[in-house]
């Protein structure tokens, strides 16, 4: 359970550029819960997601996860049991190693002990990674000796994705992971997602530009504006929501703003409920 | 014979010595991405901390102390780029200066000689007395340490650690969110770095029996040649091959130094040599790049010369009419 109370963050402080990126954010998100975040660029999404991982600590407020105290833990440690997943491709993976190596740093990040340093991958292991790997159905698992910068973005994105959920995060933050994909992978890498999240339960968060992904993709969704939640519906009054409502909503939420954040939330259907 | 095996064998011992400091450039260049600087004046470090316990009676001991004193140098330089957020270049330059007056106070003159002094070469030179490789002790030596050292790194490097080092290499945001502290990682590396660069200047201390204050000038440069010569022969392989090569590259670089001496090349030519070679090897990619540019370029203007001669016509005729 994640759980943040009267979270603030002002960037630049004391200069003209002063911009308060979260606003006394209080936000609960139970066990198991997928949540889908939608907001106009500058609504503090990235910023949520930065506060929880560790980017940078908040300046004022509590983060918990699971009822331990992280709001000043660093983000190396948090990455324990967080997953982070970026819009960039690039992010997630290290270029010049090859794919076993990569998904080898993953997997030992959950190594513990006073060994845990000069721990190394066993044979065993890579056949686990091999088998993960297949789970893509990208022919990945025949090129595990192949350095990840041969491999195209969607296929880094997968393979991000398989590194952040090898071990079961405790919380995994996806933000826009798929926006910078061509429309066949993004969703491509879009049912992966839902299919390895609820096949192990995962409490996960997706930032997301689509409105109905927004509210096609797991069981809550909140909007935010202005470094606020303006918006947290779920249960039966989510489901019966369409596109429209939720633009309504927002122009509740948020008053005149309205205008110039129809243009940035597109409503574009993806290709797979085009297809439908 | 203008090339004579007794030539060989010593670029080859030498070679292999240095190329002790080519690997903890593999791991702090090319596996780490920091630029690290201090090498001169730890090297220099290495071999002054080796003699000094190798004169007072303690041969062995003289090569671990070689090496926390490159470790205590390391761990500075790392301190410096990490918590004190200085350019990794200027935290090099900085504790390259330092180390010179450090090494002065630990040799309390400028030279050390060591010519009765006992050392891991006089050890093994009694051990293989009576054996066929009597006359190449020297040569046991450096291998022994740099086949031990390769091997070692060979292992660490697929150690969790070794490869969270490879990782803040190759990109520092996947680092962070991969749960490694990457300021655990610099450190780590720069300190094992030291730690080679400075046994290798106890070796090579102990080899040429005497310990000079400058013997490090250029130290860097020369190391770095050897990395690249070794790296560009490989190419982008596996870690393993890719320790053997720098091994490789900097014997390589020895043996043409070597040749180069015998065709009466002063000295104190080799440090233009290594600049050069260092300077030509790291503009490659973008000496390329210009000589495929000019290519593209001269093919184009010779078709568009023809296009302009058939404009010409066309006009011409359209003129006329």
């Amino acid at each position: 359970m994640l759980k943040m109370i009267d979270v603030c963050k002002t960037f630049h402080k004391g200069t003209v550029n002063e911009k308060v990126a979260l606003d006394h954010l209080s936000l609960t998100v139970k066990d198991g819960d997928f949540v889908t975040i939608i907001g106009s660029n500058g609504a503090g999404k990235s910023t949520t997601f930065n506060a929880i991982c560790g980017g940078f600590f908040v300046d004022e407020g509590y983060i918990g996860l699971d009822g331990e105290d992280i709001t000043f833990v660093p983000e190396h440690k948090r990455s324990k049991y967080i997953g982070h997943l970026f819009q960039d491709p690039m992010k997630g993976t290290a270029p010049n190693m090859t794919i076993e190596e990569n998904l080898a740093i993953a997997y030992l990040r959950a190594s513990k002990g006073q060994h845990a340093y000069l721990s190394r991958v066993s044979k065993k292991d890579k056949e686990n990674f091999r088998e993960a790997l297949a789970q893509l159905d990208m022919g990945l698992e025949d090129r595990m000796k192949n350095p990840v910068g041969l491999l195209s973005g969607g296929q880094r994105q997968a393979l991000t994705l398989l590194m952040a959920t090898l071990v079961t995060p405790k919380l995994l933050l996806l933000d826009e992971h798929t926006a910078a994909l061509d429309p066949g992978t993004a969703d491509k890498v879009l049912s992966l997602t839902r299919r390895i999240v609820s096949e192990r339960g995962i409490t996960c968060m997706m930032v997301t530009h689509n409105m109905n992904q927004a509210l096609a993709l797991g069981n809550r969704t909140l909007m935010m504006n202005d470094g606020k939640i303006v918006l947290d519906v779920e249960g039966e009054e989510r489901a019966g929501m369409t596109v429209n409502d939720l633009l309504a909503k927002f122009a509740q939420g948020a008053g005149s703003e309205l205008d110039n954040d129809r243009i940035l939330l597109s409503t574009q259907k993806t290709v797979s409920e085009q297809k439908n | 014979m203008f090339i004579t095996w007794a030539l060989i064998q010593n670029a080859l011992e030498l070679g292999v010595i240095y190329a002790i400091i080519a690997l903890a450039l593999f791991l702090t260049y090319s596996m780490l991405n920091v630029c690290d600087l201090s090498t001169d004046g730890c090297y220099t470090l290495g071999a002054a901390v080796g003699a000094m316990v190798a004169i007072s009676g303690h041969p062995i001991l003289a090569l671990f102390a070689a090496m926390g004193a490159g470790i205590c140098s390391g761990f500075i330089n790392a301190f410096l780029q990490t918590r004190m957020k200085v350019e990794s270049m200027l935290a090099g330059i900085i504790v390259n200066t330092g180390l010179y007056t450090v090494n002065i106070l630990v040799m309390g003159k400028s030279t050390l000689s060591m010519n009765d002094t006992t050392t891991i070469f006089t050890m093994m030179k009694d051990l293989l007395k009576d054996t066929p490789f009597a006359g190449a002790y020297k040569l046991v030596v450096a291998l022994l340490f740099a086949v031990v050292i390769a091997l070692f790194l060979l292992l660490f490097l697929g150690t969790r650690l070794g490869l969270s080092i490879r990782a803040t290499g190759d990109n520092i945001a996947m680092v962070k969110s991969s749960s490694i502290n990457p300021v655990l990682t610099t450190t780590v590396g720069l300190c094992i770095g030291g730690a080679m660069t400075g046994l290798a200047g106890c070796l090579l201390g102990e080899y040429q029996k005497s310990v000079d204050i400058n013997m490090g000038t250029g130290m860097v440069t020369v190391a770095l040649a050897s990395l690249i010569i070794g790296e560009t022969l490989v190419g982008k392989k596996s870690v393993a091959v890719r320790i053997i090569g720098v091994i490789f590259g900097s014997c390589l670089y020895r043996v043409i130094v070597a040749i180069a001496l015998r065709f009466n090349l002063p000295a104190s030519a080799l440090k233009l040599v290594s600049a050069v070679i260092v300077a030509v090897a790291i503009s490659m990619p973008a000496i390329k790049e210009i000589i495929l540019l000019r290519k593209t370029k001269l093919a184009a203007m010779r078709k568009h010369k023809e296009m302009a001669v058939w404009d010409q016509e066309q006009r011409g005729g359209s003129a006329s009419c």
